[in-house]
């Protein structure tokens, strides 16, 4: 069984008791335990199932690379699913429950995939799910949507609440161990800006568990050399220190972020939970260690065996061992500080198995010297075990896994070697080597991430840098320090590394699978990826059957996916595929490491962006008022434009219906200031204008007006407006409310980039003027009433514009109609849009005024048959097919979008074209239905012959009207189409004009 | 995240603040030009592994459109200039081949 120990403990206050539960269940820990040490302590080695086979799952390591201890922590707002037992602070009061198990841990129904594996194998989803097609929906997919995943959705809205830090250092150090110390102190001294950020709560990481009673800095035991470099940074002024902050990803020139987790230790704290730190450095180090590789035996994954590392770590942090009787397997030195440890601790150790024929250097001798026993050249065959290990089966190396023992044990400590960890320095670009003699990765220092100036602004340090002996950690970090600082423009003081002593080790034989001949009934029990569910064999199947890149080979097996990345199984995954294929391991290659390192929370990555702050919204001058008076609005751009006005005892149907009808028949007004509002201005500003719109601006005279449409250069509508002539060389472009700060961009683009030698100027002044549509029969007359300018139809016809005072306000009215009646849009300085509103509001209470929405200006403009961007045009659409060749230019050379106009797909008779559709019952087409014609396409879906763009309940015509897009619709006029809606309903349309209501246009011009 | 500096205010700008225009010195081909010519100007584009000419816009600072002469690879950056060039300035093509002796780029070397 696994349990507290009497002795041991670094970490943990042993005076305070602190309950959680587990499951359900109540435990107990102390301040300092991770999740998995106190379960642990709690003899719960059992702590989920895998993912595929539901295989029961224990802890095996003790940080960021444990891929089996995921949990659910906590409810309802606070719940969070995937969360590391390893890497999770214990707090009094904790809630944590177990993953991917039905109907319980102890009893899972799916672990009978696991008699099924052989059945299963690599590819088994995408080879099985291809036939029959029916079955994917109605059989496959609904099963997997069941059981697949690890952890489940958070529900509840996060009640937590995250931010963003912006720093800027000369240095960032990444990882607190005896390296990334080093290197802050050694680049700090310097006089350089220095943070430096730890991922755990504790400055030191390995070395102070595994420094060596021989092994001294200066003269001093390691942990004391930590303490007191500690102390000294903390006292330095240029350098910041953070703990629980990971490096998460390096970015192009310098960019990296961090994460930082504040409270998840201690949740009753206030302030944000997590804090992602933006940072930009003029040089990064990253002193993240290594990681401790398993060993492919066939059992590896019950639960029981674990890192030879980890169980050093549980002893020597925790003071809790993970079993009575810890049977070691080994390549390699390392594990026998466990072996020597456990010994110590008063744990039995009954024999380690090193697959080395010659065994081990010191260390070795000093296990023996403590009595235990070593077999060298062996390995183990088979872990035997259910929940729990319960013996080892003993077998040569160099064999096939004949067993020559059996020992009894509850424990396997295992160490395939070290792989640095270079995720972060292969981030952005870093390159690798393969060390054959420790067998790992390393980056490759001839080939780092570059900056903007081309050299390169990751350094790695320490073991991460492939520094294998105390010594050359410091030395390393040191150097590395000492660069990054000189690299930032300070001068290294003549200090050196401090002088260590190191133990020497043996060297590791490479082993990749064990034994090394293995039968196929083991290797189909050998576990690479225990998150995933990936064994030896699979990974040689997906080799046989060709999947030969490890990208594919990682895709089609799931080797390394999901939340670990493969920190455990990527090596070893590949030196199995590297020899299936029969190829070095550098000829194969990693996958590519991609940022975060671990997963990091969505919370931290949106910050303060949620809610109310996640977008600014633009307010007119008149939204209060709106929003006083009933207004729903919906967002226009970054807008919020009055819907309608529901007023007591209406919905809001019935509301725009009301505005409609009173806008037609006494008086409306619509705030219309979204609308943009470009001045384009100079010498050069009408021949611009006539390459920007379709048709002439150039030609038209001061004080009128003219509808307009701007395409893209591949011919495509992209906006329209009314432009007005305001003199010689002056007009006003009226854009869509969501367009404008768009094509502004595109007339600047244009003439920065193109036209560069043209004089004009261009000024966005959206926001200056509050803009208001005075529309109805009443129209003139409240104006009159309100008095000042003529604005009779003499003075002031239909499509001219003029400055002068209304109701003492100074102010430029437009007449232009976007609704088909006698319309004025007055333009007044943005400041006094609020009074000119409330004068409108009270002089026309005697001619009838309401104030309307979008949606009424929607249903007026559709029964004039007037378009609208991104109702008729999604961005396939040109001007032509909506029938607006009256609004082209045929004199003009050219215009942005006349090339491709010109091209054969455009001048297809076959293109869909513009045209009223009218329901033969009244009734309101559903927006977006397609048309269909008799027959079948390639594809076995129904022929399709037009859409629907916009469909409204008319008051005006009391029926549904509707515009949309049809093959050859003009020449059509009078059929009817069958329009099926989702709902099962089969409507029936009549091709008609789109010009719904008064076509000759007299109502608007009178 | 690049940091490129806008050569027209002199300001070194976060990737943030600048919005990417896609490969620079096009020449744009109008009414008249061939299906093939127009094609190319519309839909033809470098996707070099290396040297690149590529159009930016300081879009949260001055507003100004530039260029800049980049590696895809590496992402080191050679240099950013006016965007009313037809070509890289000399300058700039030099600091190129002192760094990446025999580059090519369409028609420039």
């Amino acid at each position: 069984m696994s349990t507290r120990l009497s002795t041991f403990g670094r970490l943990i206050d042993r005076s305070v008791q602190v309950k959680f539960t587990f499951n359900g269940t109540w435990m107990r820990g102390h301040p300092g335990d991770t999740l998995a040490s106190a379960l642990l302590a709690n003899d719960q080695m059992l702590v989920g199932r895998s993912f595929k086979y539901h295989r029961p799952r224990g802890i095996v390591a003790s940080g960021a690379e444990e891929p089996n201890a995921l949990v659910n922590l906590g409810k309802g707002p606070t719940f969070e699913p995937n969360q590391r037992a390893t890497t999770t602070e214990l707090y009094d009061g904790m809630t944590a429950t177990s993953q991917n198990h039905w109907p319980s841990l102890d009893f899972d129904i799916g672990a009978i995939n696991t008699h099924l594996s052989r059945v299963l194998p690599a590819g088994f989803y995408y080879k099985m799910f291809m036939y029959p097609r029916a079955f994917w929906k109605h059989v496959y997919e609904p099963f997997i949507r069941q059981s697949a995943g690890l952890g489940q959705a958070p529900k509840d809205r996060d009640a937590d609440t995250y931010e963003h830090f912006y720093a800027f250092t000369d240095v960032l150090v990444i990882g607190g161990g005896i390296a990334g110390l080093q290197a802050a102190k050694s680049a700090a001294e310097t006089g350089a800006r220095v943070l430096l950020i730890e991922q755990t709560a504790h400055w030191g990481g390995r070395a102070m568990v595994d420094a060596q009673d021989a092994e001294t800095v200066n003269g001093a035991p390691v942990d004391k050399y930590v303490d007191e470099i500690t102390a000294q940074l903390s006292q330095m002024p240029n350098v910041t220190l953070r703990t629980r902050c990971m490096g998460a990803g390096i970015y192009d020139h310098g960019y990296v972020l961090a994460y930082e987790r504040l409270r998840d230790h201690a949740p009753e704290t206030p302030g944000p939970r997590h804090r992602l730190w933006r940072v930009r450095a003029g040089r990064v180090i990253t002193a993240t260690g290594a990681i401790e590789r398993p060993l492919s035996f066939a059992g590896n994954d019950l639960p029981g065996v674990m890192l030879a590392s980890a169980l050093r770590d549980y002893v020597v942090n925790y003071g809790v061992s993970a079993g009575d009787r810890t049977v070691i397997a080994t390549n390699n030195d390392d594990a026998y500080l466990t072996a020597i440890l456990l010994k110590k601790a008063g744990l039995e150790v009954p024999r380690i198995l090193d697959a080395r024929p010659q065994g081990g250097g010191a260390l070795m001798a000093e296990a023996q010297a403590l009595g235990l026993r070593v077999d060298t050249g062996r390995a183990i065959a088979k872990v035997k075990g259910g929940r729990r290990v319960s013996k080892v089966q003993i077998c040569a190396q160099a064999g096939e896994g004949g067993v020559l023992d059996e020992v009894a044990c509850d424990a396997v400590a295992m160490s395939g070697g070290w792989s640095p960890v270079v995720h972060l320095w292969s981030h952005c670009g870093g390159k690798l080597l393969w060390d054959e003699g420790h067998a790992m990765f390393r980056p490759d220092v001839d080939n780092p991430p570059r900056s903007h100036d081309g050299a390169g602004f990751v350094a790695c340090a320490g073991m991460a840098n492939g520094a294998m002996t105390l010594d050359a950690v410091l030395h390393d970090a040191h150097d590395a320090g000492q660069a990054a600082a000189e690299a930032t423009g300070h001068s290294p003081k003549r200090s050196k590394a401090p002088a260590a002593t190191s133990c020497t080790a043996a060297p590791l034989a490479p082993v990749w699978l064990m034994p090394q001949g293995a039968k196929q009934e083991l290797r189909a029990k050998t576990w690479l990826d225990f998150q995933n569910d990936v064994k030896v064999t699979d990974v040689q199947l997906a080799a046989q059957e060709g999947f030969e890149s490890v990208e594919h080979t990682k895709r089609y097996t799931t080797l390394g996916m999901a939340t670990d990345q493969g920190k455990l199984s990527n090596i070893n995954g590949l030196a199995i595929l590297s020899d299936a294929l029969g190829q070095p391991i550098p000829a194969t290659g990693t996958t590519t490491f991609r940022p975060p390192y671990t997963p990091i929370s969505m919370g931290a990555i949106g910050g303060e962006a949620r809610g109310d702050v996640f977008q600014p919204i633009r307010r007119t001058p008149m939204h209060d008022w709106h929003a006083a008076n009933g207004a729903q609005s919906e967002p226009v751009g970054h807008w919020r434009r009055p819907y309608a006005y529901v007023r007591q005892g209406e919905d809001a149907h019935d509301a725009v219906m009301r505005e409609v009808t009173n806008t037609r028949t006494h008086l409306g007004i619509l705030d219309a200031s979204t609308l943009g509002k470009l001045i384009v201005k100079g010498s050069d500003a009408g021949r611009f204008l006539d390459m920007l719109y379709t048709n002439v601006m150039s030609s038209l005279k001061p004080g009128r007006c003219r509808y307009g449409l701007m395409c893209s250069e591949n011919g495509f509508l992209s906006d329209d407006g009314v432009v007005a002539r305001i003199d010689e060389d002056t007009w006003l472009c009226h854009t869509t409310s969501g367009g404008a700060d768009r094509i502004h961009g595109v007339m600047e683009e244009w003439l920065q980039t193109e036209w560069w030698d043209w004089k004009v100027y261009v000024a966005n002044v959206t926001e200056q003027y509050a803009q208001i549509a005075v529309v109805g029969p009443n129209a003139r007359k409240v104006l009159e009433k309100l008095g000042g300018m003529d604005v009779s139809a003499g003075t002031l016809s239909f499509m001219g514009w003029a400055d002068g005072t209304i109701g003492g306000f100074d102010c430029r009215v437009y007449r232009i109609s976007f609704s088909g009646e006698l319309s004025y849009e007055i333009a007044v300085r943005a400041s006094e849009g609020q009074a000119f509103w409330d004068a409108l509001m009270a002089a026309g209470q005697a001619f009838g005024v309401m104030p309307y929405g979008t949606e009424a200006l929607h249903i007026m403009r559709a029964e004039k048959g007037f378009i609208m961007i991104g109702d008729e045009t999604d961005g396939t659409v040109i001007p032509q097919d909506l029938g607006l060749d009256w609004a082209i230019s045929k004199k003009k050379e050219d215009y942005l979008g006349k090339r491709a106009q010109q091209r054969s797909h455009m001048i297809d008779p076959n293109r869909w074209k513009l045209v009223g559709l009218e329901t033969i019952d009244g009734s309101v087409l559903p927006d977006g239905a397609y048309a269909v014609a008799p027959g079948m396409n390639a594809n076995g879906q129904r022929n399709m012959i037009g859409r629907v763009t916009s469909t409204y309940h008319s008051p005006t015509l009391n029926k549904g009207i509707a515009m949309g897009l049809v093959h050859n619709g003009p020449g059509r006029r009078g059929e009817i189409l069958e329009f099926p809606g989702t709902d099962g309903t089969n409507y029936k349309a009549r091709i008609v004009s789109p010009v719904f209501y008064d076509p000759e246009g007299e109502k608007q011009n009178v | 995240m690049l940091i490129l500096e806008c050569p027209y205010c002199g300001v070194l700008a976060d990737e943030t603040e600048l919005t990417p225009g896609g490969e620079a010195h096009l020449k744009r081909f109008g009414p008249g030009s061939s299906d093939e010519a127009f094609h190319g100007y519309l839909f033809e584009r470098e996707n070099p592994r290396g040297v690149h000419f590529e159009r930016w816009r300081h879009s949260y600072g001055c507003g100004k459109w530039f260029h800049a002469a980049r590696a895809t690879d590496t992402l080191e950056v050679f240099g950013t200039y006016s965007a009313q060039v037809f070509d890289p300035p000399e300058e700039i093509r030099k600091k190129i081949t002192a760094k990446r002796p025999g580059w090519t780029w369409k028609d420039l070397s």
